[in-house]
């Protein structure tokens, strides 16, 4: 199974995405008057934890029409393990970049503030995740398992993120999702662009190792079913013939 | 389905008050827990009395984890899940069962534990109204939750070290939370309190609810 051609336009498109906004974040935006050049880190810094919050979405959105007895499907639960894998990876990177970024201006690597914390809950949350989907056995059980775990963890976040806010708060405002600040952006017109063209770029990415991951779970699954097929076959044969 | 719900705890309470688990084994650890605290935190220097609130909800957490690790361990045996399944109760009435003689442990032991941090921590109770709704929220939520991630992680080989991995993180509001109120009883401020036993009780209907709805298709699986 080759990936279509659709798949390798959009691996391209997200190489030659990501290489413009190399170009526009390193050279071409300048430099924040406080921050100097630390702020570049914003240009992959937020497009990583959009990523983290689409890929979260994708995985309840599949959890859910697993659930949901009308659109009952296997391929619901294996993109909703596709979609949590790199939502996983991705909110590690937010992390680590938010750290460096976190000790260049604030002069510390960590500090608890609520959307640091609730990013850490989120992350460990969804490590226990993934832990549930190796664990083996039928895979409907499993499906269904893995799909109210999802569930249960996802209804948790705006809970866990109002208790940490409630606890404390340092954070800057978030730089676009403010209604204010969302059309009359305050931060410099290269800048404004670049961090959009950033998004857009890493959601590129992230539907490219979509499409990527879900093949590749589809094909061990498949790998599954003939090396048990593969086995049965072996095992009658040798009980056809008497002898191991 | 409330008087399934009632024969389901009362099955679940029955065989904790005969095998004696819960009282030989759970409640000695939580003080054991309290006294390992006193041995991590200088005695003192005032660090335990001022940390109180949180160790007491800290121990709280793992004594929960050993609670609903048992629930569900005594399910596991002779096939009592499948006849759970078969006895024809509904399994929100199952569910609303196990959650409440979880609960009723839990409340048992907190009344344990509230006893060893006066007397081994030296900490006077004020506000007792806010300390026993924040209480009986946190336990409610923390029973609905551990029963579900109890039920979920049943069955599984790996269940022993699943479970705190997928439990602790959700309830991680119910830490926060439980322990800000209870610092706020025992400060003598009750009126800071009281946003976070709301919080509480947000937790403790969403997960109540979600069980409800969710633990049909849990008790399902056959693995």
């Amino acid at each position: 199974m080759r990936s279509g051609i659709g798949t390798r336009i959009l691996g391209v498109a997200t190489v030659a995405s990501l290489a413009l906004l190399a170009v526009m974040a390193l050279v071409i935006t300048p430099a924040d008057v406080n921050q100097l050049d630390a702020v570049r880190l914003i240009y992959i810094h937020v497009p990583m934890a959009t990523v983290m919050y689409v890929a979260f979405g994708v995985t309840a959105l599949g959890s859910i029409l697993y659930l949901v007895p009308r659109t009952r499907a296997h391929k619901w639960d294996v993109l909703a393990g596709a979609a949590a894998e790199i939502g996983v990876v991705f909110t590690g990177l937010v992390l680590v970049s938010g750290s460096i970024w976190g000790r260049t201006t604030w002069g510390v690597w960590w500090t608890w503030d609520a959307r640091l914390t609730t990013t850490a809950v989120l992350f460990v949350l969804f490590l226990g995740y993934l832990a549930l989907r190796r664990v083996g056995g039928d895979p409907d059980a499993r499906a269904r398992r893995n799909s109210i775990a999802a569930l249960a963890a996802c209804i948790d976040l705006p809970i866990v993120h109002k208790s940490v806010e409630w606890w404390r708060t340092l954070h800057q405002k978030s730089s676009l999702l403010d209604e204010e600040t969302f059309l009359h952006p305050h931060i410099h017109g290269t800048m404004y662009w670049t961090l959009l063209l950033g998004i857009g770029a890493f959601l590129l990415l992230f539907s490219w190792l979509l499409i990527n991951r879900y093949r590749l779970a589809k094909l061990e699954d498949r790998m599954e079913d003939q090396g048990l097929e593969r086995a049965l076959a072996e095992r009658r044969a040798e009980a056809l013939t008497g002898a191991p | 389905m409330l008087r399934d719900a009632a024969v389901m705890a009362g099955k679940d309470l029955r065989i904790e008050m005969r095998s004696r688990v819960a009282t030989n084994q759970v409640a000695p650890f939580a003080l054991l827990v309290l006294i390992l605290f006193a041995f991590a935190l200088d005695p003192d220097r005032g660090v335990l009395a001022r940390a109180a609130a949180g160790l007491f909800w800290v121990a709280v957490l793992f004594c929960a984890l050993l609670a609903i690790q048992r629930a569900f361990a005594v399910e596991a045996a002779d096939g009592a899940r499948d006849n759970l399944r078969l006895s024809g109760l509904d399994p929100a009435a199952i569910f609303l069962g196990k959650a409440s003689a979880v609960a009723a442990e839990l409340a048992a032991l907190e009344i344990i534990l509230g006893a060893g941090v006066v007397v081994l921590y030296n900490r006077s109770l004020h506000g007792p109204g806010l300390l026993v709704v924040t209480c009986v929220l946190a336990t409610v939520g923390l029973a609905a939750v551990g029963t579900i991630y109890g039920a979920l992680a049943a069955g599984l080989r790996v269940r022993e070290t699943l479970l705190p991995l997928l439990l602790l993180p959700v309830v991680a509001p119910v830490l926060l939370a439980a322990t800000r109120a209870s610092e706020a009883a025992l400060g003598g401020s009750p009126a800071d309190g009281w946003p976070w036993v709301r919080l509480l009780g947000v937790f403790a209907v969403i997960y109540v609810t979600f069980g409800v709805v969710a633990f049909g298709p849990l008790l399902e699986e056959s693995s």
